[in-house]
């Protein structure tokens, strides 16, 4: 299978898109106006863009702590995910989730929190309703693989194999969990999709960092997944290049090799993608400066929009508390 | 008609037959309604309560469970987002202890958490042990626990037509509920009307009146407080018995209403005493002004101590309606005669009825 030229574009820019939107929050983060945790997921660009490029808005979606790039792969609003971040009223969630509870019904992404593999059974069961009422539709979950280690991960994947339940898992292993080290948590060589199927849902392990192969090989699996119902798990390694929460890079803490950062900053998905695309003559440098500028200026906006945005009412505290 | 009537009337059944009778008619209702649970459709039924449900609805609305109750309750919150109404049962409180996160983190903070957008409409069937040595983890009363969370919704139904009537408000209701049903209700008997009718969660109940002192209490204590009440009518007291029926939201009114009459409390917790239910009620009460002058207030509950198996020290751990009756003498600075030889066979046993012979 080829990707032709305009999908390749589709897919630079949305990652360029979101890196710029995270860097953005980074540069005024000190500015001590967002002032709620933010988990960046710089790094791991091609993760969400290669995996939601393929889904249709009906998709659902269900992301972790580190969910920005889900909710924006996935065509939520920007506007509302900075306003939820600066908590102002105009934000998805009306200020009351922060950074950590992004939602956007109408995009499809229907929640992310910070509980680490809480949403992987929530996910299984609106999959499992999909799929009673024969909804055609499948439902995407996205967490890291600190989640593989909570007992809750397992009942979901046995009951998703059970039940052949329409339901994508993705996992995305950066391999710390804040400044655990995957060697401090799980016994080396393991494949964690090797654990997904000796429960009984096929899988796979990708490279987290090249779009194109994660788009082509994710194409092929939600198809399949669409129409025989059967769930699928697809792990796929990857780096963050920042701090575990905040703006900032934590490299001197040296809880991560400087080898292994390197080795990583390397594999840049973003850097990669873009020489490629550059060689092939997809793009040049007066489109990469259109790109650039388009999104500086869709980011200008959406900050504005967000700082200029009301906080909520103090009526609003005790307001849906119950449906 | 007139004999059909009264037939209706006097339509004795057992608590456990109530529930199913909602659990039926509502499934009937709304197709969207769902079963949840281990054992749901084995062979006991979960005390008899889910009943004829698969055979009546089908494998598709009755799903028996993997032992995985954390998941469970995700896939429940799930479904509920997919337009699904589950309702979930553990044969025991405390084995929703292990879905704690999915409860408390998930399902009660949803709505708040999203602003409204969206909604868990799930209810939680917790079923609360006693007796036959069922020990330390198959008869905790953990209301209070539950109680504790913006955002749960909890009732306790202390009797048949409550128990069917709030079932059915609480599978109607578009928030979290979690339904506590104690063992020893199971087997008592009330009126039940067999049309399909909701109890509102949400207010508390006189279930005895009174005017001499005013008893609150809620699920199985509620039974022993009318057995009291009772028991004090020999003595020439007259009791006010308030059932609280839903802990959360709270309806106080009625015991403030009593309570300018009697001038006297006495809260009967089914669980332990501290932080738990008695204390709300308690400080509701005396944070009014206007009512906390020369007020007398007692409470009681179990003994603060997880609860022993063998029936000999687990005795000891459960009041019931003589120790209520002390209780109350304490307010009323009264010592009755002969209370414990004279009443001695209103006592309760290890079991919750003369017929029951184990072992749950």
């Amino acid at each position: 299978m080829k990707i032709n030229k305009n999908k390749k574009i589709e897919l630079f820019y949305s990652m360029i898109r979101m890196r710029m939107i995270e860097e953005k929050i980074a540069e005024k983060y000190s500015e001590q106006e967002m002032r709620c945790p933010v988990h960046l997921s710089i790094g791991q660009e091609a993760i969400a863009s290669g995996i939601c490029m393929n889904l249709q808005k009906k998709d659902q979606v269900l992301s972790a702590h580190r969910s920005h790039f889900h909710y924006l792969a996935k065509g939520g609003s920007l506007k509302k995910m900075i306003s939820e971040i600066y908590g102002k009223e105009t934000g998805c969630a009306g200020g009351k989730g922060g950074s950590m509870h992004l939602i956007d019904i109408q995009a499809g992404l229907i929640a992310a929190v910070p509980i680490v593999g809480s949403t992987i059974p929530i996910g299984v069961g609106l999959a499992w309703a999909n799929k009673l009422d024969n909804l055609k539709k499948i439902v995407v979950i996205f967490f890291g693989e600190g989640s593989t280690e909570e007992g809750v991960f397992y009942e979901s994947i046995n009951f998703a194999a059970l039940h052949n339940l329409p339901v994508l898992f993705v996992c995305e292993n950066n391999f710390y969990s804040v400044y655990s080290g995957l060697n401090k948590r799980q016994p080396k060589k393991r494949k964690l999709f090797n654990v997904a199927e000796s429960l009984g849902v096929k899988g796979i392990s990708l490279d987290g960092n090249n779009v194109e192969e994660i788009y082509l090989k994710a194409k092929k699996i939600i198809k399949s997944v669409q129409r025989t119902n059967h769930p699928f798990f697809i792990e796929l390694s990857t780096y963050r290049f920042l701090e575990h929460c905040g703006p900032n890079n934590d490299d001197d803490l040296e809880y991560r090799p400087t080898s292994e950062i390197l080795f990583w900053k390397k594999k840049c998905p973003i850097v990669k993608y873009k020489k490629k695309l550059l060689k092939e003559k997809v793009l040049n440098s007066k489109k990469l400066d259109k790109i650039y500028n388009e999104i500086n200026l869709e980011i200008n906006k959406s900050f504005k929009f967000a700082q200029k945005s009301k906080f909520p009412k103090n009526s609003n505290l005790m307001k849906n508390i119950y449906a | 008609m007139l004999k059909k009537n009264s037939i209706n009337k006097n339509r004795f059944i057992q608590y456990t037959q109530a529930i199913n009778e909602a659990l039926m008619q509502s499934m009937k209702l709304d197709k969207k309604i769902v079963i949840l649970g281990l054992g749901v459709d084995d062979p006991k039924r979960i005390f008899g309560t889910t009943n004829n449900l698969i055979e009546t609805y089908g494998k598709n609305r009755v799903f028996d469970m993997p032992t995985s109750e954390n998941a469970i309750t995700g896939f429940a919150i799930g479904m509920s987002l997919g337009k699904y109404r589950p309702v979930l049962c553990h044969q025991r409180v405390e084995f929703a202890l292990l879905s704690m996160d999915q409860i408390i983190n998930q399902a009660a903070k949803w709505s708040y958490m999203n602003d409204g957008q969206m909604s868990v409409p799930i209810v939680i069937r917790l079923i609360i042990g006693r007796g036959w040595g069922q020990g330390p983890q198959h008869s905790q009363s953990l209301e209070s626990l539950f109680a504790n969370i913006p955002g749960l919704k909890v009732v306790c139904p202390s009797s048949a037509y409550d128990a069917k009537g709030m079932l059915i408000s609480s599978i109607n209701d578009n928030n979290p509920v979690i339904f506590f049903e104690h063992r020893w209700l199971h087997s008592t008997y009330s009126i039940v009307p067999k049309k399909h009718y909701s109890v509102p969660i949400g207010r508390s109940k006189i279930v005895k009146k009174g005017n001499n002192l005013t008893i609150v209490s809620s699920s199985y204590m509620t039974i022993e407080s009318l057995k009291a009440s009772e028991i004090l009518s020999n003595y020439g007291i007259n009791a006010e018995v308030i059932d609280l029926r839903t802990l959360r939201p709270l309806d106080i009114k009625p015991v403030l209403k009593s309570l300018k009459k009697t001038k006297k409390l006495l809260v009967v917790d089914n669980g332990w005493t501290q932080y738990g239910i008695s204390a709300e009620i308690i400080t509701r009460v005396a944070t009014i002004k206007k009512l906390n002058k020369n007020l007398a207030i007692n409470r009681m509950g179990i003994a603060d101590t997880p609860i022993p198996s063998t029936r000999n020290l687990a005795k000891l751990c459960y009041p019931d309606c003589l120790d209520i009756c002390t209780e109350v003498g304490k307010i009323l600075n009264i010592k009755f005669k002969n209370l414990y030889s004279k009443f001695k066979s209103f006592r309760a046993q290890d079991v919750p009825n003369k017929n029951f012979t184990g072992p749950f």
